[in-house]
């Protein structure tokens, strides 16, 4: 949709649009009343759409979760949230920018945000580290989250990332140890804690901040142990059949609500959530709210006790 | 045995598969080269300094080179009988069985080779025992079975000991040794692992029972990131290669020579995430000083 970024799969549709859009220009100026030629070409388009977007392979969906006009963290924020105030620093070695965290208002109640931001060019996205956060950024989380407790804030913690960075300083600043942390506080912090996975669910770097009592996905968003190139390089030595290893691993929203994983699926617009960023913020935010509604009625104590129930659920094993 | 067969007995070398492309991101399972360094002939080479020994003698010696003091990978049994009194341990959740849920390519055949090559059902062995008399739970990883990845099962022995030790209010040791992280197999089941077992050692940490975490070679990915670095105290065997991110991973991403000596033990130690490194020699004896140390067997 003009956005000048086309999916292999999307390109017959963005074709058709731009002929629409041409023949539409070309009526305006001329003065032409040309509606019923464009009519037919749009419910064309429409069609189209529909079987396209509707019958998408695993890895097309990834190509969706990871398009670079995939709605970002401060996208959503501002469209979800009111007076976002960002908080930085992990108060010990220094601010990450790639995860992002502040106090913002859902509907007239404080909360506290987190979540990784991607850039948006490559100059920002340098600035960003592609929104791959090092143990700072996991710390800096955890910072805010055990202040939102101090504060009795529930938190929302919208999660976007391709993995934990592999890198010497994140490996000498204890990356390993900064997850484990998370994982484990975050399992007794007493408010309300919603995640949401936006775009890519990235392994130990999408958990370290995935901890909570609700766990939802947008429809197109994956969550996965090991990327589809890492998988298919290890599999079959190849990484190119990464499309392959995404079917493989079972990780798109349908799949890990039949797992139990998380609670629900957030719809993305026709086409994924870059086609329509503030229809797809509109739909988080009905979801969040909602659960907020329910969370908030239950004592901090019985959330711990509940949000251990659901982690001890996970698994599937049978017996000797 | 006549002479001559003796000496035809081929010394164990240590197999390093070609590297491959660089997996970008999702880099929690780590596929190391597969060391399969546990000795089972009659001599063994020392991966460290080459030297061939009379298997015998690396055995009484706890698998470590008399010449070097090279650490050898030992399997979970070995480490058990190492670590415990004599007959005292007694294992628990024996029956739990990994599964397919995902219908991965290949993975029920991987997993019968494991449970056939290492006689374990999983790459975990949880259980009860005493150490110098002091009674305690412990669990053991064993880095041969499918390279001690952590998936469904594994997840569960590990949070089921967990609560065994918060309902008997017992002291707990695991010893980690898991190279493979998190199981890729079993998708993000085995990422979810991670945060059950984390979540268990919560309440065991708020209940002010002691969790005492060895790390031994290899210990990365999703159990390095969960249940090893959760220790009260963070102990590692020398030499071993420890972290998050495997490091072929990390040096085909930035394209940079490692330092050398990167993951070690001592590179943990220096780090701040370990609070010592002890001889395997030494390792029972120090267990049970901290144990000790912690009101257990009678302090003192």
């Amino acid at each position: 949709m003009g956005n000048g970024y086309t999916l292999e799969f999307e390109k017959k549709l963005v074709e058709l649009e731009k002929k629409i859009e041409e023949l539409k220009r070309y009526a305006e100026e001329k003065g032409l009343d040309m509606a019923e030629e464009i009519a037919p070409l749009e419910r064309r388009a429409q069609e189209l759409a529909r079987e396209i977007y509707s019958h998408l392979e695993p890895w097309q969906r990834v190509l969706i979760a990871r398009h670079p006009k995939r709605p970002t963290f401060l996208e959503l924020v501002s469209f979800i949230f009111q007076d976002f105030l960002e908080l930085h620093g992990d108060r010990n070695f220094r601010d990450d920018p790639a995860m992002v965290g502040g106090l913002a208002w859902l509907d007239g109640r404080a909360v506290t945000v987190i979540g990784e931001q991607k850039g948006r060019d490559t100059k920002e996205n340098l600035a960003r580290n592609f929104g791959l956060p090092h143990p700072e950024g996991y710390r800096k989380a955890l910072r805010l989250m055990q202040q939102a407790a101090k504060f009795g804030r529930p938190i929302i913690s919208f999660i976007d990332v391709v993995g934990a960075y592999p890198g010497i300083e994140a490996e000498e600043r204890g990356q390993g140890e900064a997850i484990a942390r998370n994982l484990r506080e975050m399992s007794i912090l007493p408010v309300p804690i919603i995640a949401v996975i936006t775009g890519e669910g990235g392994s130990g770097g999408a958990l370290a901040t995935g901890v909570g009592d609700r766990l939802y996905m947008l429809e197109h968003a994956y969550y996965s142990v090991i990327s589809p190139e890492g998988c298919a390089s290890i599999l079959w030595k190849d990484a190119t059949k990464a499309p392959e290893a995404a079917k493989a691993l079972k990780f798109n929203a349908e799949d890990l609500l039949a797992f139990g994983v998380i609670d629900g699926i957030i719809p993305e617009p026709l086409g994924g959530a870059h086609r329509d960023p503030a229809q797809t913020a509109a739909n988080i935010k009905r979801t969040i709210v909602a659960a907020l509604e329910e969370l908030v009625k239950i004592p901090g104590s019985m959330l711990v006790e509940e949000r251990y129930r659901r982690l001890r659920r996970l698994g599937v094993y049978g017996t000797s | 045995m006549p002479l001559k067969e003796l000496f035809n007995t081929k010394p164990k070398y240590v197999t390093i598969k070609p590297p491959t492309p660089a997996p970008p991101g999702g880099v929690e399972t780590v596929e190391r080269p597969e060391k399969k360094e546990i000795p089972d002939g009659l001599w063994t080479k020392c991966g460290g300094c080459g030297q061939t020994i009379y298997t015998k003698d690396l055995a009484k010696n706890l698998f470590v080179c008399p010449r070097c003091d090279h650490h050898f990978r030992i399997g979970a049994r070995e480490r058990i009988n190492q670590l415990l009194d004599e007959g005292s341990f007694s294992e628990l959740f024996a029956d739990l069985r990994s599964v397919d849920p995902l219908g991965f390519p290949d993975y029920p055949a991987k997993l019968k080779r494991a449970q056939q090559e290492s006689g374990l059902s999983e790459a975990i062995l949880v259980g009860t025992g005493k150490l110098e008399g002091i009674p305690l739970g412990l669990g053991v990883m064993d880095a041969n079975f499918m390279m001690g990845s952590m998936g469904s099962v594994v997840g569960e022995k590990v949070t089921r000991l967990i609560e065994y030790c918060l309902e008997t209010r017992l002291p707990l040791v695991i010893v980690a040794a898991g190279g493979g992280g998190a199981r890729m197999q079993e998708g993000v089941l085995s990422l979810m692992q991670m945060a059950k077992t984390s979540a268990a050692l919560g309440r065991l940490g708020l209940a002010g029972i002691l969790y005492i975490s060895v790390l031994t070679d290899p210990t990365m990915g999703g159990v390095f990131a969960s249940f090893a670095t959760l220790g009260d105290i963070i102990i590692c065997e020398p030499g071993a290669l420890l972290g998050f991110t495997g490091p072929r991973v990390i040096q085909q991403t930035i394209r940079q020579t490692l330092p050398p000596g990167f993951q070690s033990s001592k590179f943990q130690l220096e780090h701040g995430l370990a609070d010592m490194i002890v001889h395997r020699r030494e390792l029972r004896s120090t267990i049970a000083r901290l144990l000790r140390f912690h009101h257990y067997g009678g302090g003192a």
